[in-house]
């Protein structure tokens, strides 16, 4: 078991009061998974992906415990994790586009950074230049400016700088919206063979776009409004989705083979509550068809089947 | 968020703001004393109340020139000429700022590359160069015709500033719904673009009203001010001129730079506070 | 042009009787002041392309271009190291009250007054405070009136008593300004993805803020080009408060005088001058930018 997440609670400090973006998160990631992380945007993917790294102000962490390789990670205190970051944990974020420093050649800033971590660029030189063979990068990038790459270049870059310690846990987060349809397949496989070659242990690949992770994912978990809605290995979730939001969010994607016009597309009606002053509950309640007087209290997650975490009262033994 | 409740909120952050509390406070005072000042002295600023140069005291509150003029009757009369030209000046300094700005960034292409090329030349060039020039071959000035010249001359960074904001504004959507429906373009401008940009032109307007008494006060200085009336930057210029330095007579020289320091500096407070209340992001938290 | 620069002159010389108009026709006939206007305009502007600016009124009959040549080197000693010694230091002070909110909120207001502070009147309170409280500095020219100008520790160290002043007035009000810009730039780079994605990985603060630092100081050069009129202006008031032989006080003196061939002269001077200095900043900018750098030899190749 690579990461235990337990009660994770993370709130967003605003003038306004707290945003309540991620409430009693609990789950479990395996060896080498590949977990996706699906939700609509303002869910609290991000601050449950940046929470586990890099938990600064205005995140503010409220409780919850994280362990990862069976040790307990410090995330609520910012200069402790340090040792963890990079070499345990790592990021491929949102902006890997911008990620680099534009006023220094790659291998320079590489080079600077492993040594503000004690590690030698020069003996670590065959491994990156096998890597970037990976993502099919010529050795040259090395020697040039970031703006000299294109944004497929950066991206498949930053891939390369973010796993180089081979990390416990890959946080990628909207690694392909940016991105083009054929590019965001190829950098989805990279990430793929990646954990194949051993360059990390687990992945959690968030993103907005369900149908990606069906090409890549092991395991799919769904937020909604700042909690947990399901959990499950990828077929479980595309072909027998418990949770009622599951069910709208996949009935919404289109299928592969199926003309518009025969089978049209159905959004899901009303919007997320705001976080601000979330509803007691499930806050899923207003929104769901099979709402029910005991939807006021908020559902525990829990494994129904083996591997499939799901909350929801209509699915909890009674 | 409804209008009524970000006005509300704009309000709320104004009144705590430190900064913004400190700098309008001294603007107030500054801006009292120019409306009082003429009221509680008795005097003219050139008429010569006593014989020679004297300290402060009860009855010459900042003390007299050489020729034995009131100090406090300049400063005061000074303060008046100083406000008029960070009006007029920073004022037709904005305008001209914006409207050469919004033209550049609103229409682009052909008529942004020269008016672009136009703001560059005029920013390179010393300002205070050409205003020498200018002000030496006019033998009479008067306070409004100095402000005129430095409000047309600077002008070119609010251009430069309103042109990047005007290219950020027009490219969003509710522009261009007015544009697909057939809104002429200057109706676009001050209907649609200016508004939001009050917030903006407010921060620009302060600093320029801040450059402008900083450029007349070197200009008055120089000896290239208003010929007809006190000024802050002349009474510098008198007291060096008549060796207030050598004679000691620092109550001569202290208050119209104080004066200037004080209001300027009050201007950029004001600004960083304000810029804090409409930039959500640089509010302390 | 009017002919009040010739009674000027003519007044100084304490002329009497038809000696008044002799030498009056003597001197119009010299500057080419009885001649029609538009012939005036365009004798100027044929022998300003010779490189000729005339003859100066005031300092009659030395040529003007000699005596603005006379002046430029201690504008040059003033402007020089003052406008590289703030932008180096206002630069470093900036970037130092970026670190934390309560040296941020200490000494961003400090910068600000520095800011508004006109360039003459710290002159005169430096002036008023070293040459005439404390004695330790003399007050007026560029070097001692009693002196010639010669090859001696005695002559450059008056040279060097008369240019601290005007330099450290002229140093301290730009301070600020630097101040303030490299602050709001390291805050803004601070905030840049990059800097984010470095303390993902865990880089420590010192390697950030290295960059930032870096990254920052390129727009600043930037500024310096623009800032630079300014500065000429607060130098031309800085000479005059202390009577300090630059253009600033040859320009006073041409007022004074009305000697306009002066005037255009030094006019001329400060625009060019100030349009070179601007070619340099981008020049130098060019080769500091390692992006410009890459797209240069990229092209090249």
């Amino acid at each position: 078991m690579s990461l235990q997440v337990e009660n994770l609670t993370v709130y967003y400090q605003t003038l306004r009061g707290d945003v309540q973006s991620l409430e009693q998160a609990s789950f479990k990631l395996a060896d080498g998974e590949i977990m996706g992380l699906a939700g609509e945007s303002g869910c609290g993917k991000t601050t449950l992906g940046n929470s586990l790294i890099y938990l600064a102000p205005p995140m503010k962490y409220i409780e919850g415990r994280v362990s990862l390789d069976g040790e307990e990670l410090p995330i609520w205190d910012l200069a402790r994790m340090n040792v963890y970051r990079y070499k345990k944990i790592s990021l491929i974020p949102q902006y890997a586009m911008n990620a680099m420093n534009p006023t220094r050649k790659i291998g320079k800033m590489l080079s600077e950074l492993l040594r503000s971590r004690k590690i030698s660029y020069v003996d670590l030189l065959p491994e990156i230049k096998h890597r970037l063979d990976i993502v099919k990068l010529s050795q040259d990038v090395l020697n040039m400016y970031p703006i000299e790459l294109s944004g497929g270049m950066k991206q498949r870059m930053v891939m390369v700088l973010s796993t180089l310690l081979d990390p416990s846990l890959l946080i990628a987060d909207e690694i392909t919206s940016a991105l083009d349809v054929s590019t965001q397949k190829s950098v989805a496989e990279m990430i793929v063979k990646f954990r194949d070659c051993g360059c990390m242990k687990s992945v959690i690949f968030i993103t907005h776009d369900v149908s990606i992770l069906y090409q890549i994912a092991d395991s799919i978990l769904i937020m909604y409004a700042g909690q947990l809605a399901e959990k499950a290995s990828t077929n479980v979730i595309i072909n027998s989705p418990l949770h009622p939001y599951t069910k709208l969010l996949i009935s919404s994607l289109p299928k592969v083979g199926v003309k518009y016009s025969e089978d049209k597309l159905s959004g899901i009606p009303g919007t997320p509550p705001l976080l601000l002053d979330p509803p007691e509950g499930c806050r899923f309640r207003e929104r769901c068809p099979l709402a029910f007087e005991k939807c006021l209290q908020a559902p525990p997650f829990i494994e129904v089947e083996n591997g499939h975490f799901v909350a929801c009262w209509k699915e909890t033994p009674a | 968020m409804t209008t009524q409740t970000k006005k509300n909120e704009i309000l709320y952050f104004a009144l705590r703001n430190i900064k913004l509390r400190i700098g309008v406070s001294i603007l107030l005072f500054f801006i009292l004393l120019t409306f009082i000042g003429p009221l509680i002295t008795p005097y003219d600023p050139y008429d010569f109340v006593t014989s020679g140069a004297f300290p402060p005291s009860g009855e010459y509150w900042l003390g007299t020139t050489t020729f034995g003029e009131d100090v406090f009757t300049q400063v005061v009369y000074g303060l008046r000429a100083t406000f008029i030209v960070g009006i007029v000046g920073g004022g037709l300094g904005t305008l001209l700022g914006l409207m050469i700005g919004f033209v550049a960034g609103y229409w682009g292409g052909i008529v942004d590359e020269i008016l672009n090329m136009f703001t560059n030349i005029i920013l390179v060039i010393p300002t205070l160069a050409v205003l020498l020039i200018i002000a030496a071959y006019l033998k009479v000035r008067g306070i409004f015709v100095e402000s005129l010249f430095i409000g047309f001359t600077c002008w070119p960074w609010a251009a430069r500033a309103v042109r990047a904001q005007t290219f950020s504004l027009r490219s969003r959507d509710f522009v261009d719904m007015a544009r697909i429906s057939g809104v002429k373009p200057l109706k676009i401008i001050f209907s649609e673009i200016a508004p939001n940009m009050m917030s903006y032109l407010l921060l620009v307007f302060i600093l320029q009203f801040g450059g402008a008494i900083l450029t007349a006060a070197t200009l008055d200085f120089i000896g290239l001010g208003p010929t007809n009336t006190i000024s802050l930057g002349l009474m510098m210029n008198m007291a060096v001129l008549w060796s207030a330095l050598i004679l000691g007579s620092w109550w001569w020289f202290v208050p119209p730079g104080l004066a200037i320091t004080a209001i300027v500096g009050a201007l950029y407070i004001t600004n960083v506070g304000l810029d804090e209340i409409f930039n959500p992001k640089l509010r302390e938290m | 042009m009017p002919g009040n620069p010739i009674d000027i002159l003519i007044s100084r010389a304490g002329l009497r009787g038809s000696a008044v108009q002799t030498m009056y026709d003597y001197y119009m006939g010299v500057f080419g002041l009885d001649m029609p206007i538009w012939k005036q305009y365009l004798n100027f502007w044929t022998s300003l392309f010779q490189g000729d600016l005339g003859i100066s009124i005031y300092l009659f009959p030395t040529p003007v271009t000699d005596v603005i040549m006379k002046a430029v080197p201690y504008d040059l000693a003033l402007l020089i190291p003052s406008v590289l010694l703030s932008w180096i230091v206002g630069n470093n002070f900036g970037a130092f009250a970026a670190r934390s909110k309560r040296l941020d909120n200490t000494l961003l207001p400090f910068s600000y007054i520095l800011s508004a502070t006109p360039y003459m009147w710290l002159g005169i309170l430096l002036a008023w405070a070293f040459c005439i409280v404390f004695r330790i500095f003399p007050l007026a020219g560029g070097y001692s009136f009693a002196m010639r100008p010669n090859l001696s520790f005695a002559f450059i160290g008056s040279l060097f008593s008369h240019w601290v002043l005007p330099f450290l007035s002229l140093f301290i009000v730009q301070l600020g300004g630097w101040a303030i810009g490299m602050r709001n730039m390291i805050i803004y780079e601070l905030e840049a993805d990059y800097s984010n994605y470095l303390k993902a990985l865990g880089a420590p603060n010192k390697l950030i803020r290295k960059y930032a630092f870096n990254n920052g100081i390129l727009p600043q050069i930037t500024g310096l080009a623009l800032k630079l009129g300014e500065v000429v202006a607060g130098a031309l008031a800085t000479e005059v408060v202390f009577a300090y032989p630059g253009i600033g006080y040859l320009i006073l003196q041409a007022i004074h005088n009305e000697d306009y061939f002066l005037l255009q002269g030094c006019f001329l001077f400060i625009i060019i001058g100030v349009l070179m200095a601007n070619f340099i900043i981008d020049i130098v900018y060019l080769l500091v930018d390692p992006r410009m750098r890459a797209g240069m030899q990229g092209e090249t190749a």
